[in-house]
């Protein structure tokens, strides 16, 4: 099994799996459970803060004592609504909440509040940028506000579950998908464009480690061309690794079990992300049977256009739109662009420190010198070692020539390493570009001087150019101006 | 509309009340007998007529985003038959 799943990672040019008996095409929707930004929860006045001790974060109405009634957070509402505009989706002026019944200890009130036939949001679109440059646009088919449950920790003890009531009733939007996605790997950039969105938006921090953003996937394979074929549901995955690997997973158990003649039962399936493998969660005869049905607690959910425009007015710049204003003001490439919006703080990284610059050059060393450092020690961008003014600084000696690209690397290695001010390491250091022509000129007499061999191979192979380059380099500990020793050398050479 | 009594035990599973196996087919017999009655309601012409979400005429009521609950987990827990170091606890539940 674990070998087929690497073999299939081969063939991502067609996004076709290959079976034994040809190739079938993976079919996925997801569901992304994001957990809104707002100081209380979506119908009492309860903290939403996350770290709390056990409870402390509960209401009575959270807790579903007796007699409590549920009213409804506006801000809650803002956002789901600014979540939808940022989803150019159909905002719904009126929707209605519905009761959601399932038994469960971290579910108090033994119901969901929910919106089953009439969100808040309705269909809209995702443009979502691939690796490899090519996109792909995902239906959405709606968005609807619901209460999140509280949760359990089974660990704490041999017989009993320990339940915490924190989580419950903090609102989550639930953004679901159409079958738009074809593999792994789109799945993985759908709900990392998605949580651009959010974040940019502001209506959801993405943190999926705390729990704020997860996944329901559904999958499903079916030959090329053919209609939909049945689909199995894997809940509650946390992480952009673990949702590649469910599908990866589950897709050629499907293929598998088609190909040996069997068929396909609908089913929710637990992922296990310790062995990367799914396995039946629920029986079928426990499938759940939510009865929805309208909440007799909450009236409908109105409110007028003139409102929704008031929230669209005050939406912030979003990924794509940034990313079409630094290729066509800032000239990025399509590349570099979507790279530095991926990411919220990776874009506000960046445009300080183009601020007032060359922005091609502050793109390069961000995209270039500064994410590959990050990378490298596995820090975040929010964990930076050094600020964007202090990269911006470094840039600005670059272009006035005080110091060239080439030490600016090692200047920039510094920085990482101390947080120090580029100024101040190319003071201490002695880094400055020599642009004095007659001290690289000094430098070039005393090489040509001392190397009559070399220059009688110059005059039969140009190519031995570079060399001499390199001396006057070595000569200068690195600080000569390059263009500076490329003309003078040339001018000597070859006069 | 009425209902069968595999319907009334599949019901009363998912409700998670215990229903005796004797009392299902009399509790089938009054379930339609209600749903009859209500059905009546049937005859009336609603065409062109809003569904009804209130019997009063109001608006839901909205709240502004801020904490002013909670911070009282002795008494969210306090009722409850058995608890540890502030969290409800359960028998263990493990899907």
């Amino acid at each position: 099994m674990v070998e087929g799943v690497s073999k299939m990672g081969e063939t991502t040019n067609s996004n076709l799996l290959q079976g034994v008996t040809g190739d079938w095409e993976v079919v996925v929707g997801m569901e992304i459970h994001a957990q809104v930004q707002s100081k209380a929860k979506l119908f009492s006045g309860a903290s939403t803060e996350f770290g709390a001790e056990p409870n402390a974060n509960v209401s009575l109405v959270d807790a579903a004592m007796p007699g409590m009634l549920p009213v409804i957070n506006a801000y809650c509402v803002e956002q789901a609504v600014r979540t939808g505009l940022g989803l150019k989706a159909k905002i719904n002026l009126r929707s209605i909440f519905d009761r959601k019944n399932y038994f469960y200890p971290d579910l108090p009130q033994g119901y969901q509040i929910s919106q089953f036939k009439d969100p808040i949001v309705g269909e809209g679109e995702v443009i979502v940028d691939m690796p490899d440059g090519i996109s792909f646009t995902v239906g959405i088919e709606r968005l609807h506000l619901e209460q999140d449950a509280g949760k359990s920790i089974h660990d704490l003890h041999p017989s009993k579950s320990y339940v915490d009531l924190n989580r419950s009733g903090i609102a989550l939007m639930e953004i679901v998908s159409k079958p738009d996605i074809r593999s792994s790997e789109q799945a993985a950039a759908y709900l990392r464009k998605v949580r651009a969105i959010v974040r940019y938006l502001g209506t959801c921090d993405g943190n999926m480690e705390q729990g704020s953003m997860r996944a329901d996937v559904n999958v499903s394979v079916r030959r090329p061309g053919d209609p939909l074929g049945t689909r199995c549901e894997m809940k509650n995955i946390n992480s952009m690794r673990f949702v590649q690997q469910a599908i990866d997973y589950e897709a050629m158990r499907q293929i598998e079990i088609i190909e040996a003649g069997g068929t396909i039962d609908q089913e929710t399936r637990l992922f296990d992300s310790r062995n990367g493998e799914t396995r039946t969660m629920r029986s079928k005869e426990e499938a759940h049977d939510y009865r929805y049905f309208p909440d007799p607690d909450l009236l409908p959910l109105e409110f007028d256009q003139a409102w929704v425009d008031e929230i669209a007015a005050g939406l912030p710049e979003l990924p794509d739109d940034k990313k079409a204003r630094f290729i066509s003001d800032l000239g990025l490439s399509p590349y570099d662009a979507s790279v530095l919006v991926s990411e919220k703080a990776r874009a506000e990284f960046f445009e300080e420190v183009a601020a007032g610059r060359d922005a091609k050059l502050a793109a390069n060393w961000v995209t270039g010198e500064f994410f590959g450092a990050l990378n490298k020690s596995g820090l975040g961008i929010d964990e930076t070692p050094i600020s964007a003014g202090q990269l911006g600084a470094l840039v600005d000696l670059i272009s006035d020539d005080t110091i060239s690209g080439k030490i600016a690397k090692q200047v920039f290695e510094i920085m990482f390493e101390t947080s120090e001010d580029p100024a101040k390491i190319v003071e201490d250091k002695g880094l400055k570009q020599v642009t004095d022509t007659g001290a690289i000129e000094a430098a070039i007499d005393e090489i040509i001087a001392a190397n009559p061999d070399k220059v009688a191979e110059y005059k039969e192979k140009p190519k031995m150019f570079g060399w001499f380059v390199g001396q006057v380099m070595k000569a200068t500990q690195g600080k000569a101006n390059p263009k500076a020793v490329n003309d003078i050398l040339k001018a000597k050479l070859d006069g | 509309m009425s209902v069968d009594t595999e319907t009334v035990r599949r019901i009363a599973h998912l409700a998670r009340i215990a229903v005796k196996e004797e009392a299902l087919e009399p509790m089938t017999g009054e379930l339609n007998t209600i749903l009859g009655w209500v059905e009546q309601l049937g005859e009336v012409n609603t065409d062109g007529v809003e569904p009804m979400t209130s019997v009063v005429d109001a608006k839901l009521r909205w709240r502004q985003d801020e904490v002013t609950d909670g911070n009282y987990p002795e008494r969210v827990t306090g009722s409850a038959p058995d608890g540890d170091d502030g969290f409800f606890t359960v028998p263990k539940v493990v899907e």
